[in-house]
């Protein structure tokens, strides 16, 4: 999918990676979940090779359903699901020993410290004893666990809860995290160290993230991607971190004096300038071409004695795309599926 | 991650062979079961009888030591078929309490918890899992049975020579009626603790079941007296009668066909049948997310 038609439902794929290249994070092909008879997730088709993919969607979206199938939890009725080249039905041992998942809801291992919780997920994931008490430890104070780690897990309150599940995702250095509803029942500060945590962790390079949740501020703090489900299809796929880069050419005027002569010598430099209407007010959007600089408008203006009373770089908010994608009927499946692509 | 840098890094090192990776979950819960001082009293307590066993056998073959306590040699149990028979029996049953005791806190704990999604999030299939927590009571129970009851039959073989020629039959048959007995009441607790998620409730289950079991097979047993029938077709419904039954097959051979109360074979199958009901219900509540429908 390409950033001028963002919301497109049913984009081209992106073509195979050919040989050398890594393998994308993940690929959807026509995948198709049904949970008690009922289709939870229809039909999906994706490629993600972003750093930090945010998942959103309202309640009953398929975002989680979407976590457990890729960790083979549910098995896909139709289509295929790979993890960095790995299908899910077919090597599923392998895509696990690659994923660190952080759940959702509540889930540890009654009368175990968080020590030995991590540690023996660790162990469970194959490190050896030793290697898994060395990095158990290095998780939970990671995380900011700190002398609490040697506590029961049941005595902890719901933030250290949320920090053991994401030690316990941690623990075997997974090359991909799944974490669903991070900042769940967090506090204000805990959750800025939980976001902080995520944002480390992608900068790091050293895994990928695939961050599930409906707060939208989260995933625009966190992600470089953003996939929006609807209905167990894809409503919007979004590459904000191209976004951001594409989108500081695109430019928000309000003027005071004769527009008209100014609007003309932009549209000669080979800008394209539209004018549109605000609360009253009169608004000119400008798309600059690679060649002119926010300097030359104000040199062209002042030459043509024309006041910018107003600039503004002009990005569509998470929220924009979110509510967009919600208002918009759901893609209807088309040859081939929902396709979308960075 | 480090302690030093506090950062994520990947881990790059060794891994540990898959095959024996259930065995994780023996490890963490040994802690657990030893955690509790019934748990641990009765487990101590099942090696009583084996002591007397062994001193009995030893007795057997030491005329002073009978002498200084003005026994016969006739006085002592002779140690044959019905010695170990009984013997099993009475370490069979101190085994069923301590899985009645330690079985259910071995799942009911993690489904409660939400702690399967942990599990199962790794390369670590269901099939490890229920082999690990199976593992647990498994070596639990072979401590107290077949391992120890082996070597009072060691014990007795090298005090009479050319005894254990003639008995060798006994080993096999405590054996593998010990592991009979571990996976029967083993699978069970597991099923019922899968099946109620709740530790006291499963125990009390896992009673019932063997003990209502025997009470409802001896009703239909009675009902049916009168009609002179060959085999006590009640027994069906009680586990614990028909692995008697199995026990008497293996230890004693052929001959055992006309005291069992039902037909071996039909025993045999009974309790695979319950065992393969168990591992349905396990693989059926045993999953990381339940599909609500």
């Amino acid at each position: 999918m390409t950033p001028e038609s963002p919301d497109a439902p049913n984009p081209p794929t992106r073509p195979a990676p050919s040989a050398g290249i890594a393998p994308p994070v993940i690929e959807l092909d026509g995948l198709t979940v049904q949970l008690g008879g009922r289709p939870v997730l229809k039909d999906l088709s994706c490629t993600l090779t972003g750093r930090c993919l945010g998942l959103l969607g309202p309640n009953g979206a398929g975002k989680t359903t979407l976590l457990h199938t890729l960790l083979g939890f549910y098995r896909p009725h139709g289509g295929t699901a790979r993890v960095f080249g790995h299908d899910v039905r077919r090597e599923l041992e392998t895509v696990r020993s690659l994923i660190g998942y952080m759940p959702e809801n509540d889930a540890f291992i009654g009368n175990l410290s968080a020590v030995r919780l991590v540690r023996m997920m660790g162990e469970v994931s194959g490190l050896p004893p030793e290697a898994a008490l060395e990095r158990a430890h290095e998780a939970l104070f990671y995380v900011g666990l700190g002398e609490a780690r040697y506590r029961d897990t049941g005595s902890y309150s719901q933030g250290m809860k949320q920090l053991v599940k994401l030690a316990q995702a941690l623990v075997h250095g997974p090359r991909l995290l799944f974490l669903d509803e991070p900042t769940n029942a967090l506090d204000p500060p805990a959750r800025e160290r939980m976001l902080a945590h995520i944002r480390e962790i992608r900068d790091s390079g050293q895994a990928h993230i695939v961050l599930s949740s409906h707060l939208l501020r989260d995933v625009e703090r966190c992600c470089d991607e953003v996939l929006v489900l609807k209905d167990g299809r894809i409503a919007a796929y979004r590459n904000l971190e191209a976004e951001r880069q594409a989108n500081r050419k695109f430019l928000e005027l309000e003027l005071k004096g004769e527009r008209d002569g100014f609007l003309d010598a932009l549209r000669r430099r080979g800008a394209e300038c539209a004018l549109a209407h605000q609360r009253g007010r009169e608004r000119i959007k400008v798309v600059l071409p690679e060649t002119i600089e926010v300097a030359d408008l104000y040199r062209e203006a002042a030459e043509r004695r024309v006041q910018i009373r107003r600039l503004s770089f002009k990005r569509d908010s998470l929220e924009e795309i979110f509510l967009r994608a919600m208002d918009d009927a759901p893609a209807a499946p088309t040859e081939g599926g929902t396709h979308v692509s960075p | 991650m480090s302690l030093r840098d506090r950062s994520f890094r990947r881990y790059a090192g060794e891994v540990t062979p898959r095959r024996s990776r259930f065995l994780v979950l023996w490890r963490y819960s040994r802690r657990e079961v030893f955690s509790s001082k019934l748990a641990t009293g009765l487990f101590a307590l099942s090696f009583a009888p084996l002591l007397v066993a062994a001193i009995l056998v030893y007795l057997r073959h030491n005329l002073p030591a009978l002498q200084a306590l003005e026994l016969e040699a006739g006085d002592v149990l002779p140690i044959d078929g019905n010695f170990f028979y009984w013997l099993l029996r009475l370490q069979a049953g101190c085994a069923f309490l301590l899985t009645a005791l330690v079985g259910p806190g071995l799942v009911s704990p993690d489904l409660a918890n939400n702690g399967l999604p942990l599990y199962l999030a790794r390369p670590f299939s269901r099939a490890e899992y229920v082999l690990g927590k199976l593992a647990v009571l498994a070596i639990l129970i072979s401590a107290i049975t077949w391992v120890p009851l082996l070597l009072i039959f060691a014990l007795q073989a090298s005090l009479e020579p050319g005894w254990m020629a003639e008995n060798l039959r006994l080993a096999w048959g405590l054996f593998a009626g010990s592991w009979v007995w571990i996976l029967l009441v083993g699978l069970f607790a597991l099923a019922l603790s899968a099946w109620v998620r709740w530790r006291i409730l499963a125990g009390a289950l896992l009673v019932a079941t063997f003990v209502m079991g025997t009470g409802f097979g001896e009703v239909v047993n009675e009902i049916f007296d009168g009609r002179q029938l060959q085999y006590s077709w009640g027994d069906l419904f009680s586990p614990g009668q028909l692995v008697l039954g199995i026990w008497q097959g293996l230890l004693f051979g052929g001959d055992a066909a006309s005291v069992a109360r039902v037909p071996l074979a039909v025993a045999w199958m009974m309790v695979a049948l319950a065992c393969v009901m168990a591992l349905l219900v396990l693989n059926r509540k045993l999953r990381a997310y339940e599909v609500v429908r």
